[in-house]
């Protein structure tokens, strides 16, 4: 059961420009896999060395944070929307 | 180049002097290089020298964008203490290579300094900014 993905400007690069994609899993993290195998380089934008969603990506399934939720072991189910959105943030120099 | 009406870069202005001396944070949006619409967002971070956008404003604001048909063109921040250049910790954590990176500071507080940054790996080059 493919969920619906939407995928920020910044990483449209990887998906051949298309703003929202299929994917297949039971899980976010299964989602992230999936979507790794059709947009290679995608999951290492969304995850750190050890495999964990990264600080400056927030994920959401449909109006929910997942941070919120079971990170990376959330489920999905038919007909939620997913939406990726990499953090805005920075600052000075001290 | 990006056009913003005058009125917009007085309310950054006035956004940053009211965040002072934390940093303020806000969104551009608008079509064809021109800003239509302007968001200030809460800064959700508590050291006072960084930003960190309010993540559930931040999903609200993409959604509106979205629904209006515009594109965010813009992404702005004030430095209350330094010049109008983006810090280290400002080019690490640029994510988006499509929007123009704003920094007001007000270094000088009679005098606001207002500058656009392009920023793309790593790489920071200046880029007009028109005010109408
Ligand atoms: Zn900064």
């Amino acid at each position: 059961m493919p969920v619906k993905v939407r995928i920020p400007t910044p990483l449209r690069r990887i998906t051949a420009n298309q703003g929202e994609v299929d994917a297949e899993g039971v899980t976010i993290g299964g989602l992230i896999e999936d979507l790794e195998k059709k947009y290679p380089g995608l999951k290492e934008r969304l995850c750190d060395e050890t495999g964990a969603i990264r600080r400056f990506v927030n994920i959401y399934i449909n109006e929910e944070d997942i941070r919120f939720m079971q990170g990376k072991d959330t489920s999905v189910k038919d007909g939620d929307e997913i939406s990726i959105i990499p953090a805005i943030a920075g600052g000075s120099e001290v | 180049m990006l056009t913003i009406p005058k009125h917009f870069i007085d309310d950054i202005i006035s956004h940053a002097k009211e965040a002072a001396p934390l940093e303020c944070c806000g969104i551009l949006a608008g079509k064809d290089g021109t800003v239509t619409d302007m968001y200030k967002m809460n800064n959700t971070e508590n050291d006072p020298d960084k930003y960190l956008m309010d993540a559930k404003e931040q999903f609200a604001v993409v959604k509106d964008i979205r629904a209006k048909g515009i594109d965010m063109l813009a992404i702005y921040h004030s430095h209350p203490h330094s010049p109008a250049r983006p810090s280290g910790i400002d080019t690490k954590l640029a994510f988006y290579p499509d929007a123009i990176y704003i920094i007001i500071s007000l270094q000088d507080s009679e005098m606001p300094v207002i500058k656009g940054f392009l920023i793309r790996d790593g790489k920071v080059e200046e880029t007009a900014i028109k005010i109408n």
